[in-house]
Formats: C-alpha cells, sequence, structure tokens
C-alpha cells in the first residue's frame, strides 16, 4: 500500500538520532510551554521560530521540533487547568471544568493521568487520520486554479475570523488590517514600492515573525503588568501518582467520540483546538445527562476535552500542509516557519518533498509516545515548573523574543516594530479584536493579491471567473455561511472568549 | 457616546483613505498583469473602511481598560522596550538586558530585590544559553570595549 512505504520514508527519516532529539526536546519545551499559563501553543512556538532558524536547523528538522513543541503545549496544557484552575493555554480551558474539582477531591493525580491518557489517544488518532487524509487532499488540491486559491483564501478568513471574535465586524476588521500591512514593502510582480512611507526599513515588507511574536508574546507581559501577576492562584497538592486502569477503560468511548469529533473541528479552517475541546465537553455532557456529574470532578470530563483538543491540533496541520491555509492560530505559525524555510506547503509539498511530509507525520507519532512517556510518569517535573514565578517568566519570554527577531535581522528597526504589535496585540486583545486573523492576513496576502492578479490576467479582466468553477463556487458558499453562521449559533453556543490557540 | 471601538474605527477609517490615495499613484495593470499593483489594495482598504464602519455604528460595550496608574505603567514598560530595542546594538546584550529584565520583572511584583536578581540571572542565563548553547552571535558588552 501506498501509505505504507511513505510511512516506511517517514520511518527513515524521523529515525536519525538527530530527528528523535529533537522531538524529545520539542516534547519537553512543549510541554512546559503549556503548563505554564501565560505560554500557549502559538506564542511558545512564535518564540522558538527564529531561534530554530539561527540554529541553521534544515526544514525536517526545524518542522519536527516545533510541532513536537506544538503537540507538546496540547499536552502541558491540562496541568495547570487541574491543578491550579487556570488553563496553561486557551484549548486548556474546558479542562479546568471537570479536572479542577477533580484534583479538589484530592485526586489530582488520577486527573492528570486520565487526561494524558485521553490526550494521547486523541493525538495518535488524529495523527494516523492525517496520514490517510492529507495524501487525499492533497490530490483534490491539483485541481485548484488561482480563482479556486483565492476562494479558498477567503474561506480561511471567513470561518476563522467568524469563529474568533463575538462581533464579525471586529474580525473581518482584523483580516483586512493584516492584508494591509502585507501589502507593505515592495510589489514583487511590478516592482513598485508601496505604503512604505519613504521609510527605508519597510522596503522589504514587514517580516510575519515580528508580527507573530509582538502579537503572541510581546503583548501578553503587558497583561501581567496589569493584572500585576495575580491569578497564579495557589494550587492544589499533587500526591503519589497512580494509573487508574479501570476508570481509563470506562472512558474509552468518550475518548474515542471526542477524538473523532475533535479532528474534523480541527481539520476545517478557523475552528481549532479550542472548539474542539469545547464541543467534545458539550457533547459528551449532554451524552452523559444530569446523572453523568459533569463539573464535579468526573474522569469523562477530564477525558473529553483533552482528547478533542489533541485531536483538532492533528486535524488543523490537515488544511496547512495540503493547502496552505492554516486551520488554527498555531498552525498559522507553523505555516510561517515552512514560508521561512521557503517550502510551499500544498498539494505539491506531497509530491516534491515527500520526505518532509512524511518524516514529520512519522515524527509526530514518535512524539505522542515521547509526551505520554512525559506526561504519566514524569508529570511532576513538569508540575515543579510550574511553580516558576510570572515576574521570571515574563520577563525572560520578552528578553527572549528581542533576542529571537534580533537574531534574526540584526536591526533596531524590527525590535522596535515588535514592540509596536505588542502594543497592538494588547489593545485588540482588550477590545476583543482577534489577533489570530491579523497573522492570516500578513502570513497570505502577498498568496492571495497573486492569485487575484493571475486569475484576472488569465480571465483578461473578467470578474466573473472568479466564480467560474464548482469547486470555487463551493468555497465562496462555504466561506459565506461560515462567516454569517455563528451570528445565528452564538445564541446557543456560547463560545469561550478570546480563541487564541 | 465616545467608545474605543468608534475610535478605532475613525483611526482605522484614515489609513484606509490614506492607502487609497497612496494607491491611486501606482501605475494601472497591463496586459500581463491586468490588475496591476493598485487594484488588491485599495479592495483591503474599502474593506477596512467598511468593518471599521460596523465598529463606528455598532460598537460593542467599553472595554474592560485598567485603571490609570496601570496605563501608566504599561505605557512606562512599552517605553523601556524600546529603549532595550535601541540599546542591544551599541551597548552589548549584558547590561541593558540586566535593566529591562529587572524593570518589568519589578513591574510585575514590586519587590526590589528579586527584582535586580532576576534582571542579573536572566541576562547572564540567556546569555550562556544563547551564546554557548544555541551558538548565537550576540555581543556580551559594548563593542567599543571589546576593542
Amino acid at each position: 500500500m501506498d501509505i505504507l512505504s511513505n510511512l516506511a520514508l517517514g520511518f527513515e527519516v524521523a529515525l536519525s538520532p538527530m530527528t528523535l532529539f529533537l522531538a524529545v526536546i520539542g516534547c519537553f519545551l512543549g510541554t512546559i510551554i503549556g503548563a505554564l499559563p501565560g505560554l500557549g501553543p502559538s506564542n511558545g512556538v512564535a518564540i522558538l521560530i527564529p531561534i530554530t532558524f539561527t540554529m541553521g536547523l534544515d526544514a525536517t528538522a526545524a518542522l519536527v521540533l516545533l510541532t513536537s513543541v506544538y503537540y507538546g503545549a496540547m499536552y502541558g496544557g491540562r496541568i495547570s487547568s487541574i491543578l491550579l484552575n487556570i488553563p496553561g493555554d486557551e484549548p486548556a480551558m474546558m479542562t479546568t471544568l471537570d479536572g479542577y474539582p477533580m484534583a479538589k477531591n484530592g485526586r489530582a493525580g488520577d486527573a492528570l493521568v486520565i487526561s494524558g491518557v485521553a490526550s494521547f489517544v486523541g493525538a495518535l488518532l488524529a495523527t494516523i487520520a492525517l496520514a490517510l487524509v492529507a495524501p487525499f487532499l492533497a490530490r483534490i488540491a491539483y485541481k485548484f486554479g488561482p480563482a479556486e486559491y483565492f476562494a479558498l483564501y477567503a474561506l480561511a478568513f471567513a470561518t476563522l475570523g467568524g469563529m474568533a471574535s463575538n462581533n464579525q465586524a471586529k474580525s473581518a476588521l482584523a483580516s483586512f488590517i493584516g492584508l494591509g500591512i502585507a501589502l507593505i514593502g515592495i510589489d514583487n510582480n511590478s516592482g513598485f514600492t508601496r505604503f512604505t512611507g519613504g521609510n527605508l526599513h519597510l522596503a522589504d515588507g514587514i517580516d510575519f515573525l515580528v508580527a507573530i511574536v509582538g502579537l503572541f508574546a510581546v503583548s501578553e507581559v503587558f497583561f501581567f503588568i496589569e493584572s500585576h501577576g495575580k491569578g497564579s492562584a495557589v494550587g492544589v497538592v499533587l500526591g503519589k501518582v497512580t494509573v487508574p486502569w479501570r476508570e481509563i477503560w470506562s472512558t474509552r468511548w468518550t475518548m474515542l467520540r471526542s477524538s473523532a469529533v475533535g479532528f474534523v473541528a480541527g481539520v476545517l479552517p478557523g475552528a481549532g483546538a479550542s472548539l474542539g475541546s469545547f464541543m467534545t465537553y458539550m457533547m459528551e455532557k449532554s451524552i452523559a445527562g444530569k446523572k453523568g456529574g459533569f463539573g464535579t470532578g468526573v474522569a469523562k470530563g477530564v477525558a473529553a476535552p483533552e482528547a478533542g483538543n489533541n485531536a483538532a491540533a492533528g486535524g488543523a496541520l490537515v488544511p496547512m500542509l495540503t493547502l496552505g491555509v492554516p486551520g488554527s492560530g498555531t498552525t498559522a505559525v507553523l505555516l510561517a516557519v515552512l514560508m521561512t524555510l521557503n517550502i510551499t506547503p500544498g498539494p505539491t509539498l506531497f509530491a516534491d518533498r515527500p520526505e518532509v511530509v512524511w518524516g514529520l507525520i512519522a515524527a509526530l507519532l514518535i512524539a505522542n509516545f515521547v509526551l505520554l512517556a512525559m506526561n504519566v510518569p514524569m508529570v511532576k517535573v513538569f508540575v515543579r515548573i510550574l511553580q516558576v514565578p510570572p515576574e521570571i517568566l515574563l520577563p525572560g519570554v520578552t528578553m527572549i523574543s528581542f533576542v529571537g527577531i534580533y537574531s534574526l535581522s540584526g536591526s533596531y528597526f524590527d525590535l522596535l516594530l515588535m514592540v509596536g504589535f505588542g502594543v497592538m496585540g494588547y489593545i485588540f486583545r482588550k477590545m476583543d479584536i482577534p489577533t489570530v486573523p491579523v497573522i492570516l492576513g500578513i502570513l497570505l496576502g502577498y498568496q492571495m493579491e497573486n492569485n487575484l492578479r493571475h486569475a484576472m490576467t488569465l480571465s483578461g479582466g473578467e470578474w466573473t471567473y472568479l466564480l467560474s468553477s464548482p469547486i470555487s463556487i463551493g468555497l465562496w458558499v462555504a466561506a459565506a455561511l461560515g462567516f454569517i453562521a455563528p451570528m445565528f449559533l452564538r445564541r446557543y453556543l456560547r463560545k469561550p472568549q478570546m480563541v487564541t490557540d | 457616546m465616545i467608545r474605543s471601538d468608534r475610535i478605532l474605527g475613525v483611526v482605522v477609517v484614515i489609513v484606509a483613505l490614506v492607502f487609497i490615495t497612496s494607491a491611486y499613484n501606482l501605475p494601472a495593470g497591463n496586459l500581463f498583469d491586468k490588475l496591476g499593483p493598485k487594484a488588491f489594495p485599495i479592495i483591503v482598504a474599502i474593506g477596512m473602511i467598511v468593518s471599521a464602519a460596523g465598529l463606528i455604528l455598532r460598537p460593542d460595550p467599553e472595554a474592560d481598560w485598567p485603571e490609570m496608574p496601570s496605563l501608566l505603567s504599561i505605557g512606562f514598560a512599552t517605553l523601556v522596550l524600546i529603549g532595550y530595542a535601541y540599546s542591544l546594538k551599541p551597548l552589548g546584550f549584558l547590561a541593558p538586558t540586566a535593566i529591562a529584565a529587572a524593570i518589568l520583572s519589578y513591574q510585575i511584583s514590586p519587590r526590589p530585590v528579586p527584582a535586580v536578581l532576576t534582571g542579573i540571572g536572566l541576562s547572564v542565563g540567556l546569555f550562556v544559553i544563547f551564546k554557548y548553547a544555541l551558538g548565537l552571535g550576540l555581543f556580551a558588552l559594548p563593542r567599543s570595549l571589546m576593542g
């Protein structure tokens, strides 16, 4: 079978000592990043990107390291949810609902083990599904021309924006601001400089890494200054950790169902892991009914959101790898990694660089087992790291961001821009304007304009060409639905605030 | 009533108008590039204006802005970071990092001695990691002192 030979190729790449080493390091760092409140998968990966580049890793190695961090962060987020009642990152929010009560009942160890196993099941199944679905989707993507890609980008903005805020106008505004920022600099087609205001530093455009680190990492320090690090509540004591086998077995259907739903939520552009965990928790809660005792600290209430968000994390890689359209904030950051490495995600990636794709998938399969080992027997190590106070953590994160960006370009101007984006991130998040569409706009702006211009040149300036194929019509319809539907669903589905994963 | 949503909306509309005026000075498309460099920016700017109009006409309830002292300390932190950005190259890594990290640490938790220790610890620790473990080309001290 095709997939087996592909996987064999992948494992050949992934089983090199260097790649394995990076996967382990990535898992370790990722779990820490996920566990620490204030550092989530997107800002964690963001601050590591510049450092990865200056280390001179090749494409596969860099991708393996950063996706291991991504998976690790999804695992780690539950630790502070359970012990501190503070989600370590956005998708782990639902885990607080049953995890913390369980910990208060003196069962912190059980909650950590059950959620660790659920994370493993979700992530493993999602990685397998990724290996099955992605090549199939990549074949469809061959049929995409510039008009279809333009529609696809619109779909990504519409659904990501539709989900990300409680106010559609604000999501749209964020997307357009991102696109506007992407236009700054020299236009590659005509060679004209646009919107730089004569500033030479801006001629090369604004590096999306600067924007990502500023919006995600630097803005965080302002939040902690505002709150003076309060909210880092006293945690629950973790006793001896044992494995509650019977309880894990009792959640088997919950884990499987949640993995499937989470994966689908992840594949849909824009839905992401936060929605995955939200949907799975709600689903299991209604299946269990009133007798299920959801919210009082039951095993299923911990297993469902963790299987869901980890499966969604794997699912979100599908559109990112096959179409070059990220399904969530963190995959947007990973897309930035690919673009900086001069790798164009999309169908050709599967044909031209199979070692990158399959090496990544194989590395993720391995990473899952590493993460299971780290997150169940070794969980106490991470619990200790959680005790780093914010007044050391946040300055540290800021300084790492500065050094990372500085080492990329060596220019003080990029650092100033990064501070600017940090302030912008703070103001936007205060005003409930999602920052992920801004990133998406900066990332996709160039491609979006190029595809539009290609389409128009092909058609001789006929705008109806954009709607000339069934695929593009379908994508535009989906985009319209994805943007409008959340307005009506909002009455029934109270979204957790600020989706930033 | 003036809300921050409305203020932002007006600012965005002004920026979008600047965008449009600036785009009009760009050349029109030709046979090989039908749209040329000006069309897409104008589309984006119109999108900005439409969504900003949404904010101006139907603003959300006012955001939960912090009190004046917190705002001032966030402003001060911004200035510190700007100063840090300017000083990293001429003054080397160690001193600016220690000072900036100590100030940020103090702002999060106002205890002077731990803050100073945090600053020094982070500066030295990160320098060792970046320089020797990751091999980044950092300078510890002002280049003029290093010769």
